[in-house]
């Protein structure tokens, strides 16, 4: 309490340049006034008198400056000094301070900009309020090798009965179309149980959301819109709420509207931008009824009670789940081992990308350390420049830790300059910058420079200053005073030191940015591979249009109920698109089978019984269905192995065929002695989405080659297409390839499907080329980062070894010119130089080695296709960072041989 | 000549509070005498020290300054204990007497006495 007082006054008292010097003054002459009269008094004369009480009071200055420190605070004072002086010293020398800048800059502000990133996605991936307590629940039955089945609402309601859970709702994400409105527009929807909102713990700007404990069956009528939607498509109506909208020819009514600043949470950046938001039971029309074994392969997402643990709800959630199977033993046959695993929603969130951004951020602080490196470096050359001054200073009676602090916050000034302009260019260049960023990268919209950014830049600008500026503080003001002085601060004996650190510096860079090369030449080949990779189609001039067909909850509203009725359309809209001009062949299938397209939230597997195979337990294997129409296997030139495609004769009255790929003859069909057997002929059963059963069984007729149409970095992942013209699909991607302009034939295809029908929207129209580019984006924005990273720091770490090298020559210009002078070979001079920078080169590149194997084998997560010790990238690394070495020292190396020995002995 | 001992580090702040609880309000000199005065001229406190005290003092509260005249009608700087100051001297005074009590009783202290 005291001590705060006293601090705050003298705050006050430092902050507004009080002083009580007049006070002091007026104090001592009455306290020397008081004392003299005594003394004349006990009978001296005036003049002992005054001699005494002046001796009695002790020297005046120093008591002053007691008082006067005692006033304000010396600390700041000192260090407004420091920073003035420091100031004074950059003025002086400009070109050092704009070089130091720079590389600061250069550090601090690509560390900040991958923070911001960071920021936004790994540490505050949940915009919602206690972000700790929501999970993501996953059913899983190990034991037949099923995954992510999905839960059924007997099973959601004992979850949300538990007292685990404060709230637990399935959602489910797709598109919708809207209309009414001027043009149809297909709009990104989420069908969720009514507790979707208390679970994330968001309520509407206007109106309400739904009660979380509504158990009504089917969907209830009542839809609540995004703020987006609101403005967009309804002018932000503020009497928006009650009236109604059609959503796949249903009606509903607006009960709310969410804030603006409301994001969902999901996997894609369509998801996390969902326009509207639709209750629903999950059960009773258009649902099944509540049966324990109908699961929905549906997202399903959790808030635990407060104070309760991940780890706790997990042990929790076991033995409910246990207690389940005990009772319902005909439903959770012990061969499944079925169980629910939870995992915190964040977790789900950023899984992916987790990774790169590690990488990232090491890259990046692999170069703000070398940019730091490179700075003490500097900052060391410059030292050997003032020894005089520090030696006069010291002369002057200067401590030498007043010394360190001075150089300290000259060095830290510097540092923070930097860190400031690093920033202030990454935020007036934050929305050229923000353009490099995948779209894939969720959170994408929130990555903000915010103050937190700021602070952070700041820290770390103080952080380094003072790691990578004590150093030379220390070695600058440990100094031999006569000697300095003598030799009017050129000699080197007392900079034998800094030359060592120097040298530590140079090495450490150089392994720095061979480490950095090494991670980015893996992650060049990985891509590298990648990107040759045998597709197993061409996606060469052929462009995806989307469009989606209405899916009333009453079946009895659907146009396009029956495969045969949906065929009218797609056979009519495919005979219009091959009028189009340029356009030589056309397709058409469900979104799931865009190759390398938009996959998640598809629900694209799908439960498949082998005729004649036992299936274990009541749950079969997951397989990848795609419904295409006959002409997609030509159209993306992929080729059949056996059997037959489809053709036009197949159609909802024929038996039900379908073509399967390599990839799932060899695993659903290995024959008995493990040579494969032939899966043409031979009959399964799909189970289709929400549960229902299609008990009809289905041919294979044909195996085609396998393609990467899932993902690049996999080619065999089982698929079996069906047909179609057999199979009605609600989300529809047409396809044309031949000479268009990819700009105007969405429009082009747009008239051809609405003068079909007019209600039918237009979304996501892209060329497969543009599709399979986005599928690499976060590994092709990754591989460029850390390229760019390694090149600055190759670029840093030979300026650093070109510095130490010229001051080398410089210190030993002496020696040399005696040597030249003496008859050395000026051939031999530049081998000497030479010599010292590939010492300096192989010790970096020693250390180096060893750190990128350490980087490489942490990385190997992220590589595809090449070796985390692959030989040809370390040997090629290492030749260029030698060869850069070479070249930095060449410079001086030739500085050396052309000395003059005489106009160099003189000048000395 | 032995030298006067320094006043210990500290224990001038205790005595500038004790002095002034005892007199009244004093100002500087006043207050260096008196110490002086009652050390039995054993103790020489540097009187230049004095100030930089009482600023400190004054800065945390304990005492209170303010413009007065002296004994000969000059302007000088009073000094008077404030409730803090009081509340602090009492407390100080509380351990101060512990501390010592423990001191004498180590010196006091023979080898027969202890079991």
């Amino acid at each position: 309490m005291r001590f705060l007082r006293r601090f705050f006054i003298r705050l006050s008292n430092f902050a507004a340049g009080r002083r009580a010097d007049q006070r002091l003054q007026e104090e001592m002459a009455e306290h020397l006034a008081l004392q003299t009269e005594e003394n004349m008094c006990a009978g001296m004369s005036p003049a002992e008198a005054r001699r005494q009480a002046a001796l009695k009071l002790g020297a005046v200055q120093a008591i002053r400056e007691h008082h006067h420190s005692e006033q304000g605070l010396p600390l700041a004072e000192n260090f407004l000094l420091d920073i003035r002086y420091a100031f004074r010293m950059l003025h002086r020398s400009p070109g050092f301070a704009l070089i130091v800048i720079a590389t600061m800059a250069l550090g601090v502000g690509a560390t900040t900009a991958i923070y911001s990133v960071i920021d936004a996605t790994l540490l505050h991936p949940l915009p919602y309020p206690n972000p700790s307590e929501l999970v993501r629940l996953e059913a899983d039955l190990p034991g037949v090798g099923a995954h992510e089945i999905g839960l059924s609402i007997p099973e959601l309601r004992d979850l949300q009965d538990s007292g685990i859970f404060q709230y637990v709702s399935l959602s489910f994400y797709g598109t919708n179309n809207l209309t009414g409105s001027t043009q149809p527009a297909s709009i990104s929807s989420k069908s969720v149980s009514p507790s979707y909102f208390a679970v994330l713990g968001a309520d509407a700007q206007l109106g309400r959301t739904w009660d979380p404990h509504d158990t009504t069956p089917g969907f209830l009528p009542e839809v609540v819109l995004s703020d987006g939607l609101w403005k967009r498509a309804f002018g932000a109506d503020p009497n928006i709420l009650g009236k109604s909208l059609r959503l796949d020819n249903d009606v509903y009514h607006v009960v709310g509207v969410m804030p603006a600043s409301f994001r969902d949470q999901g996997q894609t950046s369509d998801e996390r931008s969902t326009d509207l938001w639709a209750a629903a039971g999950f059960y009773g029309d258009p649902a099944p009824p509540p049966m324990r074994g109908t699961r929905f392969p549906f997202e399903t997402i959790a808030r635990i009670q407060p104070g309760l643990s991940p780890e706790a709800a997990q042990g929790r959630l076991d033995a409910l789940v246990a207690s389940l199977k005990k009772q319902y033993p005909g439903d959770y046959p012990p061969e499944g081992a079925w169980t629910i695993h939870l995992t915190p929603l964040a977790e789900t969130l950023v899984g992916k990308v987790r990774q790169s951004l590690i990488l990232l951020f090491g890259a990046v602080g692999l170069v703000l350390l070398i940019s730091s490196v490179n700075v003490a470096n500097l900052l060391l050359a410059r030292a050997s420049a003032r020894g005089r001054e520090m030696a006069v200073r010291q002369a002057l009676g200067a401590a030498r830790m007043r010394l360190i602090r001075q150089l300290l916050t000259e060095s830290l000034l510097l540092f923070v300059l930097g860190g400031i302009t690093g920033f202030a260019v990454l935020f007036s260049a934050r929305k050229f910058l923000l353009e490099f960023v995948p779209e894939s990268l969720p959170r994408l919209n929130d990555i903000s420079i915010s103050w937190g950014v700021l602070a952070f830049a700041i820290v770390v600008s103080v952080a380094a200053g003072t790691i990578f500026g004590l150093a030379p503080a220390w070695l600058t003001s440990r100094l031999n005073l006569t000697a300095t002085l003598r030799q009017e601060g050129r000699g080197s004996n007392g900079s034998r030191r800094r030359s060592r650190l120097r040298h530590a510096l140079v090495i450490g860079e150089l392994a720095l940015s061979l480490v950095l090369m090494v991670a980015a030449g893996l992650l060049l080949r990985s891509f590298w591979d990648l990107f040759k990779v045998q597709l197993g189609f061409n996606p060469t001039r052929v462009v995806a249009i989307e469009t989606s067909l209405p899916n009333p909850n009453d079946p009895n509203t659907d146009t396009y109920r029956t495969a045969t009725q949906e065929a009218v359309l797609l056979r009519e809209v495919l005979r219009r698109n091959r009028t189009i001009p340029g356009v030589e062949e056309t397709a058409v299938s469900d979104r799931a089978a865009i190759p390398l397209g938009h996959s998640q939230n598809d629900l694209r597997a799908a439960p498949l019984f082998r005729e004649g195979q036992e299936v274990k337990s009541s749950q079969p294997p997951l397989i990848d269905t795609l419904i295409v129409s006959p002409e997609y296997f030509h159209l993306l030139g992929m080729t059949l192995l056996r059997g037959r495609l489809f053709v036009d004769q197949d159609v909802e009255d024929t038996p039900l065929i379908a073509v399967i790929n390599q990839a799932a003859a060899r695993m659903y069909w290995p024959g008995k002695d493990g040579k494969g057997e032939d899966p043409v002929g031979k009959r399964v059963r799909l189970l289709g989405r929400l549960g229902r059963a299609r008990p009809d069984w289905t041919t294979i007729v044909g195996v085609i080659a396998d393609a990467r149409t899932e993902s690049l970095a996999d080619a065999g992942i089982p698929q079996i297409y069906l047909d179609i013209y057999q199979r009605p699909a609600k989300f529809l991607a047409f396809y044309v390839r031949g000479q268009v302009d990819p700009a105007t034939i969405p429009a082009q295809v747009r008239t051809q499907i609405q003068s079909v029908d007019a209600e039918l929207p237009i979304f996501r129209a892209e060329t497969l080329d543009d599709v399979l580019s986005s599928s690499l984006s976060v590994r092709r924005f990754s591989m460029e980062m850390v390229a760019l990273f390694a090149a600055t720091a190759l670029l840093l770490a030979g300026l650093g070894i070109y510095g130490t090298i010229s001051f080398l020559v410089n210190e030993q210009s002496r020696e040399i010119a005696i040597r030249l002078a003496l008859g050395a070979q000026r051939r031999n001079i530049l081998k000497m130089v030479l010599r010292q920078g590939l010492a300096l080169a192989a010790a970096g590149a020693g250390v180096g080695l060893a750190g990128a194997l350490i980087v490489s084998h942490l990385m190997a997560g992220l590589l595809y296709g090449v070796s985390p010790y692959d030989l040809s990238t370390f040997a090629g690394v290492t030749g260029v960072l030698t060869a850069v070495a070479i070249a930095a020292s060449y410079v001086p190396a030739l500085r050396a041989m052309r000395l003059d020995p005489i106009t160099t002995l003189h000048a000395e | 000549m032995k030298e006067k001992p320094d006043v210990l580090q500290g224990t001038l702040a205790l005595m500038v509070l004790k002095t002034l609880d005892v007199l009244g309000p004093q100002h500087g000199y006043g207050i260096a005498r008196r110490i002086e005065q009652i050390s039995g001229d054993v103790l020489a406190v540097n009187q230049g020290t004095l100030y930089p005290l009482l600023l400190k003092l004054e800065n945390e509260g304990s005492i209170a300054s303010e413009w007065g005249a002296s004994e000969n009608n000059r302007r000088a700087r009073f000094y008077r204990l404030t409730t803090t100051g009081r509340k602090q001297l009492q407390t100080e005074t509380r351990d101060w007497k512990q501390t010592a009590a423990i001191i004498a009783r180590f010196f006091e202290v023979k080898a027969e006495d202890l079991p």
